[in-house]
C-alpha cells in the first residue's frame, strides 16, 4: 500500500501503472501500459480511447475493469474492490475545456486547489504565476480572458494544487495555431522547470514531438506501440496510426553550433551539419527539431549543383510500401531515425533496401519554426 | 403609526410578513435539497417526490388547507405527537406558516432546479479533482453558481406566501390579531356591506409588496449574475 507520509513525492523514480477494460457502446477499450517518469503522450485520433484513460485515471469513469497505481499508491483496483474518490487522487487535470471557475478571480482559481492541499510544500504560487506568464491576470475574471490565457490559468490552477502527476487531455486542442504557439513554450518551461510527470493526451504529432519524452500510441481502444518518441515516430510501419503520411516526420536532437551572418543557424547532429533559418536558440542549446517525412529526398550519391543545403549520409533502417503510390523509408543518421515519404515508383528505381547507403536531402526552409523546441530532460 | 388602518389591519399586514418570512426562511435548505436530488440524483420514486412537490400547484388550496388538517390538527396524524411536544400549528399562526411554506414550495423548488440544472458538472469536477470532497464542491462551487436561483426561488415564495389564502383559511382559520393574514383580512372586509373601502387600502399594500418583492428579485439576481459573470 502507499506511503502514509506525505512529503515531496519523488517525482525522479515515480512511475504510473494503468491497466482498464471497459465497453463503451460499439467501442470497447482495453488497454495496459507504464508510464516512466518525464512527459508521456498519449496518442492516437479522436474515438481511441484517449480521454476515457484520462478519465479512469482521475475518478471521473469507473471502469468494468482495472487497476491504476501512481508511485506505489492504488488508486483503481476492481479486483480489491478500490476505487478511490476523485478528490483523494492527487491528479491535476487540465481539459480541453478550461473549466475555470466563473464566480472566482484567477487568483482564487490558482488558490482553490491550495486550499484542500494538506501538503503546501510543493511549487510556491509565485514559482508557477511567473512560470505561465499570468500575474498581470490575477485580479480578473475567467470570463475576460482570451482563450489562451484561460488555458494558462488551468494549468497553474491544476500545479497549485499539488498534484502527483499532471493529466493533460488535449489542452490545445480548442485553440487556435496562434493561441497552441503561444502556449507551447509555457509547457516546456513546465516541463523543465518542475519535476512533476505529465500524461499528456493529443492527437497532434507536433504537440507530442515537441514535450514528450516518450509516447504511448492508442488505436481503437488498443496500445498499438509505446517507446522513446524517436523511436515510435520514425517507425514507418505505424504511419497509418499516426496521423496518416501527411503528418508523418520524425523527431531527431541538435545542438546549436553556429548563427551565420546569412540568416541561417547552423546545428550539429550525430549525422552531421544541419542548416536551418535563423532559430532564436543560444549557441550550445540543444534542440529537437521534427522533420515532416515528406520534406525529406533520397539520393544514392551525394548530389551536386542542389539548392537543398542539407545532405547527409544515412543507411536505409526499414521500408514499407504503402497501399497508395508512397513508401515510407526509415533511414538511420548516426544515432538518429530519420523518416523519408517517397513514391513507390522512385524506391523501385534506386533498388533501395534495408541496409543499402544512401544520402538524406533535407531542404533547411522546409522545417517551421513551430516544430523546433527544446528537448526534454531525460531522467 | 399612520391612521389609515385599524391596528386589526396592520397586525394583519404585520402577520402576513412575518409568516411570510418564517416560511421562506424555513422552507429553503429543505428546498434546496429537494431541487438538488431531483436536478442531480437518478433514484427509485423519483417522479412521486416531484409529484409531490408540486401537488400544492394544482390541487385546489382548500384541499390541500383541508389535508394539513388532517395530518397536522390537534388529533392529526402528526399533530397528535407534536401536541406532546407543545407544538400546536391548527389555528395558530405557525399552522399559517407551515401553509403558506407547502403552497409557495413548488415555486421556490422549481427556480432553483432550473438553476442547478443549468451549472456545468464539468466545472464541478474540476473542483473534485483539485481535492474538493462533494460537500465542499457544493459549498464552493455549485452554491455560489445557483445563487441567482435561489434568490429568485425565495422572492417568488416569499410573494406568494403573502398572497396565500385558501390553505391558510381552511388549516388556521380567520382570527383577528392571530391567524388573520393579508389576504384573510381582505376577504373578511369583503364580506361586510361597505367594507370596499377598508379592504382596498389592503389590497394597495398587497401590490405594492408583489411589486417590490418582484423588483428585488430582478435586480439581486442580476447583480448576483454580473459578480458571477464578471461583465
Amino acid at each position: 500500500m502507499g506511503v502514509k507520509g506525505r512529503g515531496t513525492p519523488d517525482f525522479g523514480r515515480m512511475t504510473m501503472q494503468i491497466s482498464l477494460q471497459h465497453r463503451f457502446a460499439g467501442f470497447a477499450l482495453d488497454v495496459a501500459f507504464d508510464v516512466p517518469a518525464g512527459v508521456t503522450a498519449l496518442f492516437g485520433p479522436s474515438g481511441s480511447g484517449k480521454s476515457s484513460v484520462i478519465k479512469a485515471l482521475a475518478g471521473l469513469m469507473r471502469p468494468d475493469r482495472g487497476r491504476i497505481s501512481v508511485g506505489g499508491q492504488v488508486l483503481l483496483d476492481t479486483d480489491q474492490r478500490i476505487f478511490l474518490a476523485p478528490h483523494r487522487r492527487r491528479i491535476g487535470c487540465v481539459f480541453q475545456d478550461d473549466r475555470l471557475f466563473p464566480h472566482l478571480s484567477v487568483r482564487q482559481n490558482l488558490l482553490y486547489g491550495r486550499w484542500f492541499s494538506p501538503d503546501k510544500s510543493g511549487v510556491s504560487f509565485e514559482a508557477v504565476v511567473d512560470m505561465l506568464g499570468i500575474a498581470p491576470l490575477l485580479a480578473r475574471r475567467p470570463q475576460t480572458l482570451s482563450g489562451g490565457e484561460r488555458q494558462r490559468v488551468a494549468i497553474g490552477r491544476a500545479l497549485l494544487s499539488n498534484p502527483q502527476i499532471l493529466a493533460m487531455d488535449e489542452p490545445l486542442a480548442a485553440l487556435d495555431e496562434a493561441r497552441k504557439a503561444e502556449i507551447l513554450p509555457y509547457l516546456e518551461h513546465l516541463r523543465d522547470q518542475t519535476q512533476i510527470p505529465i500524461l499528456y493526451v493529443s492527437h497532434s504529432v507536433s504537440e507530442i514531438t515537441r514535450l514528450a519524452g516518450s509516447v504511448v500510441v492508442l488505436g481503437k481502444g488498443q496500445v498499438l506501440k509505446t517507446g522513446p518518441v524517436a523511436a515510435v515516430f520514425s517507425d514507418p510501419n505505424l504511419t497509418p496510426w499516426l496521423g496518416g503520411v501527411r503528418e508523418a516526420g520524425s523527431v531527431i536532437t541538435a545542438r546549436v553550433a553556429a548563427q551565420d551572418a546569412d540568416g541561417l543557424t547552423r546545428l550539429e547532429t550525430s549525422a552531421g551539419p544541419l542548416w536551418l533559418p535563423k532559430v532564436e536558440a543560444a549557441i550550445g542549446a540543444t534542440l529537437r527539431v521534427r522533420i515532416a517525412a515528406q520534406d525529406v529526398m533520397i539520393a544514392l550519391q551525394r548530389p551536386d549543383g542542389i539548392s537543398a543545403l542539407n545532405i547527409l549520409p544515412a543507411t536505409v533502417v526499414a521500408l514499407r510500401m504503402g497501399d497508395g503510390p508512397g513508401a515510407m523509408v526509415q533511414l538511420r543518421l548516426g544515432e538518429e531515425l530519420l523518416l523519408a515519404r517517397i513514391t513507390q515508383r522512385s524506391a523501385v528505381q534506386l533498388g533501395l533496401a534495408v541496409g543499402a547507403p544512401v544520402f538524406a536531402v533535407l531542404k533547411s526552409v522546409a522545417v517551421a519554426p513551430g516544430d523546433i523546441g527544446a528537448p526534454p530532460i531525460t531522467p | 403609526m399612520p391612521d389609515w388602518f385599524s391596528p386589526d389591519e396592520w397586525r394583519a399586514v404585520a402577520l402576513s410578513l412575518r409568516v411570510s418570512a418564517w416560511a421562506t426562511a424555513l422552507s429553503l435548505p429543505l428546498g434546496i435539497l429537494v431541487a438538488f436530488v431531483l436536478a442531480r440524483r437518478q433514484f427509485w420514486g423519483k417522479q412521486v417526490l416531484n409529484g409531490l412537490v408540486h401537488l400544492p400547484l394544482i390541487l385546489p388550496p382548500v384541499v390541500t388547507g383541508y389535508l394539513l388538517l388532517l395530518t397536522f390538527g390537534r388529533k392529526g396524524l402528526v399533530g397528535q405527537y407534536l401536541e406532546m411536544i407543545g407544538i400546536v400549528l391548527a389555528f395558530n399562526w405557525t399552522g399559517a406558516v407551515l401553509a403558506a411554506a407547502v403552497m409557495a414550495f413548488p415555486l421556490m423548488v422549481r427556480a432553483i432546479r432550473l438553476s442547478l440544472e443549468a451549472v456545468d458538472a464539468r466545472v464541478e469536477q474540476a473542483a473534485g479533482t483539485l481535492g474538493a470532497s462533494a460537500p465542499w464542491v457544493f459549498a464552493t462551487v455549485t452554491l455560489p453558481l445557483i445563487l441567482p436561483g435561489i434568490i429568485v426561488g425565495s422572492v417568488l415564495a416569499f410573494a406568494k406566501a403573502m398572497g396565500e389564502f385558501g390553505a391558510t383559511i381552511t388549516f388556521v382559520a380567520n382570527i383577528p390579531g392571530q391567524t388573520q393574514t393579508l389576504p384573510s383580512a381582505i376577504y373578511a372586509f369583503l364580506q361586510v356591506p361597505g367594507g370596499d373601502g377598508q379592504a382596498f387600502g389592503l389590497v394597495l399594500v398587497s401590490v405594492f409588496v408583489a411589486m417590490a418583492a418582484l423588483a428585488v428579485s430582478e435586480w439581486a439576481s442580476k447583480a448576483v449574475a454580473r459578480r458571477i459573470s464578471g461583465a
